[in-house]
């Protein structure tokens, strides 16, 4: 029940986009048509719950203050929680070389229309975003952490694939001249924000 | 360095470093440690790779800019922790996210890697400075009508309350920050013809 609740709320409620603006700069570049923006979504959602639960085991593990009893008793007043953004961020990077390999052996024409945007899901700060969270609201086991990824990362993806639906509609409206392309955008986000802000009373 | 200013802004024309530029705003103080935490991390970490440009393997350069970046957040990180707790909780995880934010891979990778140190310098600090000049004008806005202060300071006067004036909480809200940064956008392209679409 707690981790549904979990789930549910990093979707609507504390949705990456929406709540934290995390993943602005990718989220405004892919979003002009669907497919791309459905593709790109699903590979955050992917590093997303495949980084969590290993960063919520090193965070638990190797880097919390004390994390390194297990070694032996003359470890456990080690404290190497300041080596945090270092390694999460080589642990992203690595998962990222290895979900690039993967797309472009079984899907080259999603890998070619994602171009430099999946490289670049390494410095996503959604993703990054997400493993800061983790650490902050110290999860009790790897499972939330991973439900917490998955929510993040659908989350995203839904946002995402709206924001690119409306894009697609947009070339058809009359903006004002200053507005068009990415001004346009930030207001249609901002709207999308207000309306994801209704979600705000749900309790599970 | 005075080009990132207007005519080549990270944030309203480059379209990089959004996620923090909007999720610091809601007040000044953050804000404006954000910007010289962010254009201090800039103008060293284009240093440092400009320096190191010729040594750098290309296959393995991103990595090396992210170690690079990552040391440069950590040490900005712990000096927060040390002399300026409050804003380090308000900011949370957003100093960490520096390291994500997408001026710094842009200036690296665009710049750095291909100009001398000193240059670097210059650039790391200008577009510092422009993505500043954004998050201190949203934070203005959006402490002034949210918040009714600047800095914390009360800036209405009460009677302007007990004549019915109130704050709007929608300006606290993040939505509103998008809004803000699009009305900017919105002036900036009206006066600089060329740059619209």
């Amino acid at each position: 029940m707690e981790n549904l609740n979990l789930f549910i709320r990093s979707i609507f409620i504390d949705n990456m986009i929406f709540a934290y603006f995390l993943g602005m700069c990718s989220f405004l570049a892919v979003s002009k048509n669907v497919k791309t923006a459905f593709g790109l979504g699903i590979a955050v959602t992917f590093v997303l719950i495949v980084a969590l639960p290993i960063t919520w085991c090193i965070n638990q593990y190797i880097l919390q203050p004390g994390a390194l009893s297990w070694l032996g008793e003359e470890y456990a007043s080690a404290d190497l929680s300041f080596l945090g953004l270092i390694m999460f961020i080589a642990v992203i990077a690595a998962l990222v070389q290895m979900l690039e390999m993967i797309i472009e052996k079984y899907s080259p024409s999603l890998y070619n229309s994602l171009g430099i945007f999946l490289p670049l899901i390494a410095v996503n700060c959604a993703i990054l975003g997400a493993v800061l969270f983790m650490q902050q609201r110290e999860f009790p086991n790897a499972w939330t952490a991973t439900v917490y990824g998955a929510g993040s990362g659908i989350g995203w993806l839904l946002a995402i694939t709206c924001l690119a639906a409306i894009r697609e509609r947009l070339s058809y409206s009359a903006v004002p001249k200053p507005l068009r392309g990415i001004g346009i955008t930030f207001i249609i986000t901002g709207l999308m924000g207000i309306a994801f802000m209704s979600f705000l009373g749900i309790k599970l | 360095m005075v080009n990132p200013l207007s005519k080549d802004n990270p944030v309203i024309v480059q379209v990089l470093g959004i996620c923090s530029a909007l999720a610091v705003t809601a007040q000044m103080e953050p804000a404006i440690v954000m910007t010289i935490s962010v254009t201090a991390v800039l103008a060293f970490a284009n240093v440092i790779i400009s320096l190191l440009r010729k040594t750098i393997p290309n296959s393995i350069r991103i990595i090396v800019q992210l170690v690079v970046v990552a040391a440069l957040v950590v040490i900005v990180d712990q000096v927060l922790k040390a002399y300026n707790y409050e804003v380090s909780k308000a900011l949370s995880v957003f100093i960490g996210l520096i390291i994500t934010n997408c001026i710094l891979m842009g200036r690296l990778e665009a710049f750095a890697l291909n100009n001398r140190p000193w240059p670097s310098f210059l650039d790391g600090i200008g577009n510092g400075l422009g993505y500043g000049i954004i998050l201190i004008i949203v934070s203005f806005f959006r402490e002034l009508f949210g918040s009714g202060t600047l800095f914390g300071y009360q800036v209405f006067p009460q009677w302007w309350y007990d004549a019915g004036y109130m704050n709007n909480g929608m300006m606290i809200l993040p939505p509103m920050a998008l809004i803000v940064v699009a009305c900017i956008i919105w002036v900036h392209r009206i006066k600089n013809k060329d740059l619209q679409e």
